[in-house]
């Protein structure tokens, strides 16, 4: 039986020059959809369904795009959610975080916790789907990878390890069909009291390089950080726990 | 006696046939997507385009030019007098006289021809055009046996049956060759399509000394974009493919075929006609593409070309350089083809190759194909005092600066040039950051729908300033702007403007003293045409001019002009990046130092950074404003 694997699509937004794009890990996230289910990948999109970045997604070879019709200021979660509850999904992908609004991150997470669903983040491919399973491979720093396997459904995030996205073609892209379904009209109460202002490049740490030779400076750019100073708590209690973080946090000048 | 009858009867049945060939070819055109065309003016214009346009071609060859003026004009008048004679039977001696001369004129020529096949250069196509020459010494052998009685120089009768039954063999291998074969796709079908594609011609711009180079905008609204089938050309392209003779000139020319690349003109063109007529090019024999044996390719009108009949890397390879456009005598076009075919692959598939998807995506994003921030593009004029349209409004000079401003080689140029306007005293402003990239490459590489749109928004920007000229220093760029933008020019932003290289425009500074340069002390320099600037803008005189203006005596090398060699870096080329045996830049610069030059002159940043990509030892390179920057004579105030 073919599995059923729905694609979650925003509108990106390009880094130099700000413009509206296909964002990179959601179409990574149709790309993954197109090789596990070809083109009854279900490509689903909350928003306007004459948002002309959708034509991007959809010259991936995308015959329809299903747009949960609802105004920019309404909130994405609902409507999804109410959505997926009516598919029988094995298999729901969506990018990482999204590049515009408020780019929290927690959409692949609170559409799990509203369908009760596992979630596996930084997916960089899925291996195989049988018997009710998945192989997925996720993406560690430094081009690792951790295989899991995880009962369907479930929703996975898709990381920029994944698999680029394929060229989108203006042809295919102008001629696919926009299927729009009603969404929802829920105002996302939070997002509208923000104001958005261009970000400040974050502080990055100085890296001491104590490297005397070539070889100790290729090990230190290369190897994997031998976190010396961490340590693993698992018999403390949460108080104990969170204290660790909260000491290490002020240690690190995080919080003052 | 009915036996005297036959070799008439033969001629008109060979006709008869020959002509139901030739409307069936013609329904095989008419496969393709209409096009409109003066039919009737055409026809008119066709003699004028055969004799001055096509002639004038052919003419670069002196040998081959007189041996197809001796045939193929003796063939056309004996022909007719063959059924003047022969067929309608008119008695008058003068007739066959006139008859025997133009036979013997075609027999003339019919030996140079043989002549040349017998040691027949690699260009030229053997098979079936091996024959040729032998054909037509039996069409022209038969006709003057056959016509002596007629001229009164034999009696009627002479040879008797026999004599008959030799010369009506005669009379089917010439006029099979001549007139069957014309219809029926044998090597004469070049004078019949040919003389169509004269007077169908999809460029009639190109007669009479014009130059029509700009690509033809694609409907966005059709149902394929681009060309995925045969049937998908127009009909009188098809028909101009069904012209080529094989003479293989364009494959001589072709940069990509020498470099190794997949790509041969002449066999893309054949490879048409198989598909237009269905089968495959079992029965081609020329030169193939560069490691792909023939032999293998299938096509059909309504079959995908790029399943089965050519490969992608065949199209993929062509520089745009137009150098076997320019140099062939049925004047096919073949760039038009390629890009037509590129198109469907990028906006219909989406298969770009190597590097083209990422480039065509930043164009989209950003407007120029590297993705740097739109707002960063005059940061390489901020110690220039440049005056931007957006402050000044009105202005003499727009100074188009072209995505050179991303690239450190290339603002070296943009400087120089900068610094010679300023000493000029020109009254020149740019566009700074609402300049986007001109769309020379998205187009070339198949997307038409980013060009149009870059076309469109580059055109709404310049429409709301005045200015008398516009210059740029990228030729590929200026061909844009100059003969492409006009399709999308609805609110006439360029009307009345002139559009100008560089080059052109400080030869005009130069010429009017408005520049005072010093002569040039170096050594010994050469010129290199950009295609862009030469073939495609017959812009030949003015770069060379400047470099005169400086004293340089130029060492042209052997291909230089309209025959000028492509420096491999045109038509999205660097970007696809199809493999060959050697680098088309590597090549053009052996040309540049068999000359002993010192210094290659470039007037194009594409140029500059194609041939300063050969490793060295090798001549410097540089861009003609650099050469006069470095002897212009700063007045001091």
């Amino acid at each position: 039986m073919p599995h059923k694997v729905i694609s979650l699509i925003s509108v990106g937004r390009h880094p130099q020059s700000g413009r509206s794009r296909r964002a990179d890990q959601d179409s990574r996230a149709v790309e993954l959809g197109l090789k596990l289910a070809g083109t009854d990948l279900d490509v689903v999109h909350a928003g306007s369904s004459e948002e002309p970045v959708l034509r991007q997604y959809a010259g991936m070879g995308l015959p329809k795009v299903t747009v949960l019709e609802q105004a920019e200021s309404a909130d994405a979660l609902p409507a999804i959610s109410s959505y997926l509850k009516t598919q029988q999904a094995d298999i729901v992908l969506t990018g990482v975080r999204s590049e515009s609004g408020e780019s929290s991150g927690m959409t692949p997470y609170l559409l799990a916790e509203q369908l009760g669903w596992p979630i596996v983040a930084r997916v960089a491919d899925i291996v195989e789907v049988k018997d009710g399973e998945a192989q997925v491979l996720l993406a560690l720093p430094r081009g690792q990878r951790r295989q899991v396997t995880v009962k369907l459904p479930f929703i996975a995030s898709i990381d920029n390890a994944a698999e680029a996205a394929r060229q989108s073609a203006f042809g295919p892209g102008l001629r696919a069909k926009m299927e729009a379904q009603s969404g929802s009209t829920e105002e996302d109460s939070v997002r509208v009291n923000w104001s958005e202002a261009p970000a400040k490049a974050r502080p990055k740490r100085l890296k001491v390089v104590k490297a005397k030779t070539a070889a100790d400076r290729f090990k230190a750019a290369t190897a994997k950080p031998q976190g010396g100073s961490g340590k693993v708590m698992k018999n403390e209690s949460a108080q104990e726990q969170a204290q660790a973080i909260f000491d290490l946090l002020i240690e690190e000048k995080i919080i003052r | 006696m009915v036996i005297d009858w036959l070799p008439s009867i033969l001629i008109v049945a060979l006709l008869l046939i020959g002509v139901v060939g030739m409307l069936r070819r013609s329904s095989l055109w008419r496969a393709g997507r209409p096009e409109k065309v003066n039919i009737i003016a055409g026809l008119l214009a066709m003699p004028g385009r055969y004799f001055k346009d096509l002639h004038h071609v052919v003419e670069r060859d002196k040998y081959m030019a007189n041996t197809h003026v001796a045939t193929g004009g003796g063939f056309v008048l004996s022909m007719v007098l063959v059924l003047v004679v022969h067929v309608f039977k008119v008695e008058q001696q003068i007739v066959a006289w006139a008859l025997l001369a133009a036979l013997l004129l075609m027999l003339v020529g019919a030996f140079f021809v043989f002549k040349r096949r017998l040691n027949p250069p690699e260009r030229l196509s053997k098979g079936p055009w091996m024959r040729l020459p032998k054909s037509l010494i039996i069409f022209a052998l038969t006709f003057i046996v056959l016509t002596l009685p007629a001229a009164g120089v034999l009696p009627e009768g002479t040879g008797g049956v026999a004599l008959i039954a030799v010369l009506s063999i005669g009379v089917i291998i010439g006029l099979g060759e001549l007139l069957f074969g014309m219809g029926w796709g044998g090597p004469m079908k070049h004078a019949f399509a040919g003389t169509l594609h004269l007077a169908f011609h999809r460029r009639p711009e190109r007669f009479g000394g014009g130059r029509s180079t700009g690509l033809k905008p694609v409907d966005l609204e059709g149902d394929v974009l681009g060309v995925a089938k045969p049937s998908d050309f127009k009909w009188n392209q098809l028909l101009g493919f069904d012209a080529c003779v094989q003479c293989g000139k364009c494959q001589a020319m072709c940069p990509a075929f020498a470099a190794g690349q997949p790509l041969n003109p002449k066999k893309l063109i054949q490879d048409m006609v198989v598909g237009l007529a269905g089968g495959t090019d079992a029965n081609y024999a020329g030169s193939p593409y560069p490691g792909k044996e023939v032999g293998n390719a299938k096509g059909g009108p309504n079959e995908i070309i790029t399943a089965g009949l050519v490969s992608q890397e065949t199209l993929w390879s062509c520089t745009t350089c137009r150098a076997c456009v320019e140099e062939c005598p049925m004047m096919i076009e073949h760039v038009d083809a390629i890009v037509d075919m590129r198109r469907f692959l990028t906006m219909e598939k989406g298969e770009t190759p190597n590097k083209g998807s990422e480039v065509l995506e930043n164009i989209i994003a950003t407007d120029n194909p590297n993705g740097y921030a739109p707002g960063s593009r005059t940061n390489w004029a901020a110690d220039q005092n440049l005056a931007v349209m957006k402050d000044k409004k009105e202005v003499d000079v727009l100074f188009w600066v072209s995505d050179g401003a991303f690239d450190m080689r290339s603002q070296r140029i943009l400087r120089a040039f900068v610094k010679l306007m300023k000493a000029a005293d020109v009254d020149v402003a740019i566009l700074g950051d609402e300049e986007r990239d001109s769309g020379d490459v998205a187009r070339r590489l198949g997307d038409d729908a980013t060009f149009q749109s870059l076309a469109k928004r580059n055109l709404a920007t310049l429409g709301q300033y005045k200015f008398n000229k516009i210059v740029t220093t990228d030729p590929h760029a200026y061909h844009c702007l100059r003969n492409e933008y006009a399709d999308f020019d609805k609110d006439g932003a360029l009307a009345g403007v002139e559009v100008l290289h560089h080059t052109t425009f400080l030869n005009q500074l130069v010429q009017s003293g408005a520049l005072k340069l010093d002569a040039f002390k170096g050594g010994k320099v050469t010129y290199h045409d950009p295609c862009y600037l030469g073939r495609y803008n017959g812009e030949y005189e003015a770069p060379r001019d400047l470099l005169r203006s400086l004293g340089i005596e130029i060492s042209e090398m052997e291909r230089s002009g309209f025959r000028s060699r492509c420096c491999g870096g045109g038509g999205g080329a660097p970007i696809t990046d199809i493999p060959g045996e050697r680098r088309i830049a590597d090549m053009r610069m052996e040309d540049a130092s068999a000359t002993g030059a010192e210094l290659v002159a470039v007037g194009c940043q594409q140029c500059t950074a194609m041939l300063e990509g050969v490793v060295e030892p090798r001549p410097e390179v540089k861009d003609i404003s650099e050469i006069l920057v470095d002897q212009l004579v700063e007045e001091v105030h």
